[in-house]
Order: structure tokens, then sequence, then C-alpha cells
């Protein structure tokens, strides 16, 4: 045998086997490098993608924190409701699918088994609604509105009803106490956006899709705080989606209660005194347009003087909050919002603005101060002034002969002002100021006061107000030259002749910008809010503060209670002296100026009020009225548009709310007993042991016991309609959710 | 050229015969391949370790029994060593005069499984159920078919008669080979038909028929190929599930879904991977076929880069022996033998492996050694027990 021949060994073979073996090594080293491809340089990449595929995350919903008022009683807090819902994962281990289960539940449930299979089936593309749009591991609703009974026999019969669960679950519910709405203030929630999901997918609280998320007012400017951080408990499944594991899971943190300063029984007076007011106005004959007031809009804020807290903040046209729970409607929706809406979203305490008219003349004295006129210089209150043939005229004609600053602002002399404007203007060089002359004490006060910026109130979307400067005359003529200067006719109709005007030098600060400026007329707009802050900086002292509706945020366990502290915007410029002799003019004001006439027999002695009325003409518009008015304690602010004067328009409310506050009595008398708030609420609600908040209850309604007690008020009924007008109902009463409450976890609940 | 007698070792004296003597000095055991049985030993446990961690929680199909695969992996194992120690005691010469047997047997079964006895499993027709036990004519076939083409190849070139088989054997050995290849096709089953096509272009090249016939069959496949494709033959989504390999999103739901779940079961390994029955892709069960065709994510999810990559090492000691092997033959018929094994090993596991990489298309083929599954496990011992009996017949003077 050893002498074979190498038959197997040919050069040929051998050279074809050498290439076979170099070749099978090769696609050897082809794997390898795959593999050290795949495993090494992308592993991270797979890593991931393996992680995601086998853990499946199932959203516990945080439960919302409630809004409390001062005093604990709440003014948004969540309601239980049972839903029953499926899961998709049991049901689908299930011979049927769980078709039978879903046939069975339907019969229990009252609706029909296709509406039920339909519900609990995955959307793509081709499915039609409804079906579930979530996650397939989250229990998904069939319905939200089961009655106990129905939950009963899903719960007792658990083994007929695999898959299915029947829990109570906690749904947003403005429970209105004691009819106080305040709708604006609260703002709503509605669902989360698939762009905010996107952007909260990998921070530590994901947002579920049948989340609601806070849209507008204290629900958005909180909503961090009071919505929880929502548990995620994660699964790990295998390729059918069967659980086989638990990982790391966090469990939900109920969001944390907000205090807020509203005291819900002022709120109450506060909005339907104003509703009252405007439906009076607009049986009242307006002698300047023809016809009845409009009284469109409106707006009333109680604050704390001393701390800027507000206490009450009302807004008209107003709405019902609860319209957005468990999802608006089309219809609702344009009601709310559509062209032919009044706009009742808008809060107008904050987003509404106007020219302040005489309510500015704070300002104006202040400004006469800085700017070197002295308090008690003899002043021409003439009934009219005259610069270069056009005429600016007292309110009313009234001639006081030359007076005080103090006697001015009292008796709200237009033409002290505008001799003290107009003075101004020409110091700073008139129509063509050289560069840097301009002193602007008049516009310069404005900005110290606050005014051309948002006060800082813890609310979205507060609106500047302006201050029409110089600065602002050039960036506005700007904007708008081109328009003006095309419609603009040197002898056409007013609104051309203004045109026309604006054209040329609408640029520049004219003598009459100036003038009208002094009054609070012309371009300048301030919004409530302003007017609450600088009207209690006045009642304080001096120390404007950001207005507050937030008091604390307290931890669902009550544990933790974070204070949300009065913060100092500013200090007025205003020496201590001139601010005691505005002191004096406004209670002027109340007891024998512009106010007076709805405040006859007011206590003045002891409870001392202070105001400042303003009517603001408005073109191709009835007058806004302004009722800006302080106590020791409180600043309360109306306004009305289209409703005449301040006076007129809001005394009597505004009287009605003080006479609220401190219980004083028709008759003057104070009865200490039916006082809703004569000193701010100071401390915090009591936190139980347990986290709920202890609230007092609310019975009845607080604007009609205090309605009663004004019978022999003498300014009521004096002048304009008495206050007979029927009970306006801006309550929750016509919630379109149903009333039936379910006892369960709603502890905190407040029977309304 | 001698025959088979009875049970000695085929190329060995007489007196050299019997197990009483396998560790002298120049016995049988001395001269056995050592490094090819170790390492198919080291991957057929390694096998059985990933065949139980892709099985003991697929309760859908162990029968409630975590063990129900492992048990049946390591009978499969020992019948294969069973099957290799047989094929080492006969020795390929004396097995040479049983081919003809062999393969009209093959042959038989194959057919048998286009009747209604056949079983079909995963969309293929090319299983036979015998008795609660399946089996792949298939994997038979490629046995049958390297020996089949080697006997008629060699015959005559081992006789001395000619350097290199004429025209006329070749052609004749190619119609040996078209037979069960047709039969394949018919099941059909594509992925063995490609490896029955490399079997053939291994014996090919070994046998030193003329280059003609191996560029010739080459272009062929070719010509076949482009008129597959251009005459239409395969509807798109046969297409589509051929090219998903590299673009998955062709066909998501199917073959796309398993090489995308087997892309990530591998990738997410890293370099040690997530431990043996800890890899969340094989506990999750997100990889279908698992414990067969791709056995090899289980490796490269659990092991990682580390044990998938010594799983591919020892495929290349196996394959680098076996070419050895087939270099040192002294007869041309070890020589084929040989060769046409190592194409049918390396193909299997670039395919197998490379299309849990995704740098394949999706066949049904099994990993040797390492795939779950009797007929693949006993047809791959066989061949290390042809390997074998080449090997210890080499003359010592050699």
């Amino acid at each position: 045998m050893t002498n074979i021949p190498e038959t197997g060994r040919t050069p040929r073979v051998q050279i074809r086997l050498v290439v076979i073996q170099i070749l099978v090594l090769s696609l050897l080293g082809t794997l390898g490098g795959r593999l050290w491809y795949l495993q090494i340089r992308e592993g991270a990449q797979y890593q991931k993608e393996a992680s995601g595929n086998h853990v499946q995350q199932v959203v516990d919903p945080a439960v919302r924190g409630d809004i409390l008022d001062a005093r604990g009683v709440p003014l948004a807090d969540n309601e239980t409701r049972l839903v029953v819902s499926a899961s998709r994962t049991d049901l689908l281990k299930q011979k049927d699918d769980g078709k039978a289960v879903l046939t069975k539940l339907a019969g229990v449930l009252g609706e029909k088994p296709a509406d039920v299979i339909q519900k609990v089936r995955l959307c793509d593309a081709k499915t039609p609604k409804p079906c579930w749009n979530g996650s397939p591991y989250q229990p998904i609703p069939i319905t939200d509105e089961a009655t106990p009974k129905q939950a009963l026999q899903i719960r007792e019969r658990a083994e007929d009803f695999p898959g299915i669960t029947a829990e109570p679950e906690a749904v947003r519910r403005y429970p209105a106490p004691g009819n106080a709405n305040t709708a604006q203030v609260l703002g709503y929630l509605s669902p989360v956006t698939d762009a905010e999901i996107q952007k909260a997918k990998d921070t530590d609280s994901p947002y579920l899709r049948s989340d609601m998320v806070g849209r507008s007012g204290l629900e958005r400017e909180y909503d961090k705080e009071l919505r929880g951080k929502a548990g995620v408990t994660r699964y790990e499944v295998d390729n059918l989606g069967r659980v086989i594991g638990k990982a790391k899971s966090d469990s939900a943190e109920p969001g944390s209660n907000l205090v807020t300063s509203i005291d819900s029984r002022v709120q109450r007076v506060a909005e339907y005194e104003l509703d009252k007011a405007m439906k009076a106005a607009r049986q009242q004959f307006d002698k300047n347009t023809g016809e009845n007031f409009k009284a469109d809009s409106g707006a009333v804020i109680v604050m704390e003087a001393k701390t800027g807290r507000i206490v009450a903040m009302a807004s008209a046209p107003t709405y019902d909050p609860n319209v957005w729970v468990g999802g608006i409607s089309a219809k609702d929706y344009k009601a709310l919002t559509g062209k032919d809406s009044d706009y009742p979203l808008l809060n107008r305490a904050i987003q509404g603005q106007a020219a302040p008219g005489s309510t500015f003349k704070v300002v104006s004295t202040a400004a006469a101060v800085q700017a070197g006129y002295a308090w008690d210089g003899g002043y021409p209150c003439t009934s009219s002034y005259s610069v270069g043939g056009q005429v600016f005229k007292n309110f009313e004609g009234e001639n006081f002969g030359d007076i005080s600053l103090g006697r001015a602002l009292e008796v709200s002399c237009d033409t002290v002002f505008y001799g003290l404007g107009d003075n101004e203007w020409k110091k700073d060089g008139g129509i063509n100021p050289k560069k840097g002359q301009p002193k602007d004490w008049f516009f310069k006060t404005a900005h110290q006061f606050g005014l051309g910026k948002e006060t800082g109130i813890d609310l979205p979307n507060e609106v500047t107000g302006r201050v029409p400067d110089r600065q602002w005359k050039l960036d506005y003529w700007k904007a708008n030259k081109d328009a003006w200067c095309k419609s603009g006719k040197k002898d056409g109709s007013y609104v051309e002749k203004i045109a026309y005007e604006n054209c040329l030098e609408g640029n520049k600060m004219r003598e009459g910008d100036e003038i009208n400026y002094s009054i609070g007329q012309g371009d300048t707009l301030v919004t409530p809010i302003q007017e609450a802050m600088i009207y209690g900086a006045v009642a304080n002292g001096g120390t404007e503060y950001a207005p507050t509706i937030g008091k604390a945020v307290i931890s669902a366990d009550g544990k933790s209670v974070q204070e949300i502290k009065p913060k100092v915007q500013r200090k007025l410029p205003v020496s201590q002296a001139t601010l005691k002799g505005m002191d004096d003019a406004f209670a002027g004001v109340i007891t024998r100026g512009t106010a007076a006439w709805k405040f006859n027999g007011w206590p003045q002695d002891k409870i001392p009020l202070h105001g400042k009325t303003g009517t603001a003409e408005v073109y191709g518009k009835q007058t806004t009225g302004w009722l800006a008015t302080y106590s020791k304690d409180y600043s309360v602010i109306m306004t009305i548009s289209q409703a005449g004067t301040g006076s007129g328009s809001s005394g009597e409310a505004v009287r009605n709310i003080y006479s609220a506050l401190y219980g004083v009595q028709g008759d003057g008398s104070i009865d200490n007993k039916k006082a809703l708030l004569p000193q701010p609420q100071k401390g915090l609600p009591k936190v139980r042991t347990d986290g709920t908040i202890d609230a007092p209850k609310i019975n009845g309604d607080p604007a009609k016991d205090a309605e009663a007690s004004q019978q022999n008020n003498p300014s009521n009924g004096s002048d304009q309609q008495p206050a007979t007008s029927p009970s306006p109902t801006t309550g929750n009463r016509n919630t379109r959710r149903r009333p039936r409450r379910t006892p369960g976890r709603g502890s905190r609940r407040m029977p309304s | 050229m001698t025959g088979a007698n009875g049970f000695s070792v085929s190329g060995y004296g007489p007196e050299r015969a019997g197990w009483t003597r396998i560790f002298a000095r120049d016995s049988l055991a001395r001269r056995l391949d050592w490094p090819i049985l170790l390492a198919a030993v080291a991957l057929s446990l390694i096998g059985s370790a990933l065949v139980f961690s892709a099985t003991r929680n697929r309760t859908e199909i162990n029968q409630g029994d975590p063990y129900f695969f492992l048990e049946r992996h390591l009978m499969n194992l020992g019948i294969g060593f069973a099957l290799m120690l047989a094929t080492l005691w006969l020795g390929h010469r004396a097995l040479r005069n049983a081919v003809p047997i062999l393969y009209g047997l093959s042959v038989l079964l194959a057919l048998v499984v286009l009747t209604p006895l056949g079983a079909t499993i995963n969309g293929q027709r090319n299983w036979l159920v015998i008795g609660g036990f399946s089996l792949q004519p298939a994997e038979f076939l490629k046995v049958t078919i390297i020996l089949g083409m080697a006997m008629m190849l060699a015959t005559r070139v081992d006789a001395g008669d000619k350097p290199y088989p004429d025209h006329r054997t070749v052609a004749q050995s190619l119609g040996l080979a078209a037979v069960p290849c047709l039969i394949l096709l018919l099941m059909p089953d594509l992925g063995s038909v490609l490896a029955m096509v490399a079997i053939i272009l291994g014996v090919l090249l070994a046998s030193g028929a003329s280059n003609r016939w191996v560029f010739g069959l080459l272009t062929m496949g070719v010509i076949g190929c482009i008129a597959i494709w251009q005459l239409h033959i395969l509807d798109q989504y046969q297409i589509n599930r051929f090219a998903a390999f590299a673009n998955p999103s062709l066909d998501p739901a199917g073959v796309g879904y398993n090489t995308n779940q087997a892309r990530i079961a591998i990738g997410s390994g890293g370099l040690t991977g997530a431990g043996l029955f800890h890899g969340s892709q094989t506990t999750g069960q997100f990889v279908p076929e698992q414990q067969t065709d791709f056995v090899f994510t289980v490796a490269g999810e659990e092991l990682g880069f580390v044990g998938a990559g010594f799983i591919i090492f020892l495929l290349g000691v196996v394959l680098w022996r076996a070419c050895r092997i087939a270099r040192d033959s002294t007869e041309l018929y070890g020589t084929i033998v040989a060769a046409g094994i190592v194409a049918w090993f390396a193909f299997q596991a670039f395919e197998n492996i490379g299309m849990t990489l995704g740098i394949m298309p999706v066949t049904g083929l099994p990993l040797p050694f390492v795939s779950y599954g009797g007929s693949s496990m006993f047809a791959v011992w066989v061949a290390v027990g042809l390997l074998q009996s080449i090997k210890v017949q080499k003359p010592m003077s050699a």
C-alpha cells in the first residue's frame, strides 16, 4: 500500500483543493467580520432595540391634584367614576380572542356586542374609529359611565369576565362651591397632543395617550405640580405579548394640591355682582349713542392690598368649565371660541385692556410731583383747556378755580392735568425735541408704576397694556404709516383726517397726544390686574406686589407644604407724604367726589374706603367704566365695557363686594358674623393626617345672603335698577355631567 | 482496491484489526483526526445547550417538558456518534460497494415525501414522519450524492486508467446528481437544492473534471437565475422574501421579521453575551425556528461575540482538517468524498450563519452539528465517520 500512485494528488486537483480551502476560510472570515460588526460595533444599538422589543410599559395615571380656595374648599377636584376596561393581553389568551366575554359584557352594559368589540380593536391606518389608539398593554376603557350595579355584576363574577375590570377612576370636576364658577381663573384641561407625548416620552413623567393637560388658567400654570407623576409598570413580554416577568417599576405619585388665595364665597359675590351690574347697565339709556348700554364684557378683581394675593377674580361673559371634562363637543367648542361667541374663555381681568380714563390720574399726579410740581400749588381747574384752536373740556364742564393736586385728583379735574401735561410737553421740547432733551416724566412714571408690562401674575397669557410713549409712537407709525398715508385725506371724514395727520407726524409726540395721555385717554391701555396692583400699592404704602393666586402647593400626603410667597415687584416712585395726599383725595372720592352717590351711608369711619372712578372713551363704542377702590386690606377693581361711567356701572357692585367682605348691613351697621372676610385669610387650610384637607362647608349662595343683608342700603335703587333682576345662573348647575355621585376615592369632595 | 471484509477497519491489514490495539503505536486511535472529532463533539454539545435554552420555555412545542428537545437532541447526537463509529468501522471503501443501494434508498425515501406520506412543515413538503420520528431525506441525499458521484468519477482514475474523469463519466455523474435535485425542487426545498449545487461543484472540482464542466455548470446556474428573474417564474412576494435578508421591510411579517429579530438577538449579545438562558430575545421567543435554523442567534445573544465566534472557529477547525484530509488522501475517491463534505459543511455553515447575520437570504438549512434535528445530525456524523475513515487509511509512509 505504500506505493499507491498519488492519483488523488494530481496538480490540477491539488490546486483546486487549495482554492477550496482558501475560499472556505474566507467565507468563515466573512462570518466572523460580520459578527464583529453586529455585536461589537453596532451592539449598543441592537441592545436598545432588544430592550424595546421585550419591555412594555403600562402607565398608571397619577390622580390630578385639587385646586382649593384659601379655606380649603375645592374649586377643582376629581370625581370618581366607574370605568370598565378590558385587557387585550388577557382577551387574546382566550380561545376566541375574548369575543364571548365581550359579548357577555355588552349584555351587562346594555350595549351592542359589535360596539364593544370595536372599542378594543387596535387602531391602524385601515381601521375606522372606534378603535383603541393607545398601548395594547394598557387596559382599554369600554365605558366610564358604568353604574355601581353593572360594576358589581362584573366584579362579583370575575371568573365569567376574564380580562375585564371595573374600577373607580378619577375624572376632573369643577364643583363650583356656593355657585362660584371661577372658570377663567381655573382654566381647563384638554387631551395631550402627539407632539407633547413625543416630547415627554423619554422624561421621567411620560404622558398617556388619554392624559389631559392644563391649557389655561391655574390648570396650565400649575400643571406640573397638579399633574403628579404617572406610575410606570414595566413588563417583560414575549413575542406574543405574554408577560414573562416584571422589570423596574415606578409607582404613581398623585399630583399636589394647589391652595389658592381665592375665597370661593367672595368669588361668588364678585361674579354675581359683576353679572348683576352688567345686566343693570343694559337697562340704562346712553345719551351719547342713543341706545341702551351694551355692557358686553367686564371684570372684577378683589386683591389683598398688602400681599398682592387675589381673593376673587371674575370675568364676564363666562362659561361652565365642566364642558371640557371628558372631551368637549364640537358644538360646545364653537360656542366658546367661534367668531360669533363673545370669547368667554378670555380672562378679561388679565387679558382685557382699555384706556384707564381718570383712574390713570394716580400716575399723572405722581408724575407731576416727580416733575417738581408742588402738591399744594394752585392749579387752575377751568372748564376747558385750549391748545392751538383745539378745546379740551373738563368731563362735565365743571370749574373749581385754582386747586391743589390732591383736590384735582379728588374731583378728577381734567384741565389741571391738561395744563400739567401740556407744560411738560413744552418743557420737553415740543413737537421737535432735541435728542436726549425730553424728561418725559408722565411716561417715565407710568413705566415706574409697572404699566406697559405684565404684572407677573401666576396665570398664563397676561397682556401688557400700553404706555404710548415716544418709542411706541415711532414703532407704531413705522408699522402703519403706509396704510395711513394711503387712506388719509386732508379734508376727508374724521377717520381720514386722523389718518392724514398720523401719516404726517404720527411718529412724533404731539401736544394733543400728551394732553390726552395725562388723563388716561388716547392710546393708553391698562389691564384690570395692573390697576389692582397699582391701587393696592397706594393702599399699602407704596409697594407693588406681583399678584398671585397660588398660595401653597401641598403634596397629596400633606407632608410637603411649599408656600408661594408674595413677591415685591417694585416701589412706587412716590413719597409717603404724596401717598398720604393721594389717600385723602381717594377717600374724598368716596365721601364727596365722583363715587359718593354710590356710597351713601357707608360706615367710612369704621371701614375707610378710597377710590377713583374712570370713564374711558373708545372711538365708535360706548364708554368703558372703571372703578378702582381700596380699603385698608383690599383693593377692588371693576370695569365694564360699554356701560357708561365707572361709578354708575360698577359703584353699587363694588360697594356690595365690600359689604360682603366686612359684613356691612344695609343700614350701615357692621355684622361681624356675616362678614365673609373682614381680614385676609392668613394661614393655610388644615391638612389632616391622611393628607386630606379640612374644608368648611358652604351652604346656599353667599351672594344671595350678602344681597339679603343690603335691603336697607340707601344707595341701592337710587339711580340704577333695584337689585331685583333675576338671579344670574353663573354657577355650574347645568353641567353636561350627570349629577350621579358614586362613593369612592373622592374623600375631599365637597357637597355643592 | 479491495472489498470490505466484515467488521475490520478498511485499509488495515487483518493483523492490526480490532479494538484491542487501538491505542498501540500507529493504532487507529493515534491515526484518527482528533481535531475534527473534538471540534464536532464540542459543536454538538454547545448546540445542545443552545437548543435547550431556545426550547425550555416554548410550551407550545415542548409539550410542557422543558427537557423535551434537549433529551431528543442528545439522543440524536448519540445515534449520530454511533453512526460515525459504524461508518469508521465499515470504512468508506466498504461503503463504496453499498453506494448504489444507499443512493437508491435515499432517493426512494425522498420520493415517498412527495406522496401523501410526506408531511408539510413550515410550508415545505420535505418531511417524512415515521412512528413519531420525522425524517428529512434531503439530509441523507447529501451524503449519498457525494458517495455516488465520487464512486462514478473516481473509479477509472483510481484504477489508473486515466488521470482525470472523462466527459462521459462527468455527464453520467451529473445525471446521477440531477435526479435527487429534481425531487428536492418538487418538494420544494430550495435550500437543499442550493446545498446540492455547492456539493456538486465541490465534487467536480475535486475530481479533476475539465474546467469546461465547472464553468459550464456555473454559467448554467447564472443563466438559470437570470431566466427565473426575467421570465417572472417567481411571484414578486417570493422575490421579496428572497431579498428580505438585505432589506427586512420587503417582507416585514414573514422572513423580514425573522431576519430582523435574529439580527437584534445577535446584535444585542455584545462581546460576552447575556449569559446562557438569560437572553431576552431567546426567552421571549422573538426569533422563530430558534432551535433549528436560527440556533446561531441563541449563541449570538447569550454567548456574545466570544461564544458565537468560537462556534465559527470550531467549524473552521472541522473544515480546515477536512480540507487537509481531501488533499492528503491517497486515492481520488477519498479526495472527492472529503471535498464534497467540505463543500456541504462550508455552504451550510455560511448560509445558515450568514442568514442570521443578514448577509444571506433566508433558507431552511440547519447549522451542522449545532441545529436541532435528527436527520441532519445523523448525516453530519456519518460524514465525520467518512472523513475519519479516509484519514486513517492513509499509508504510514505518506
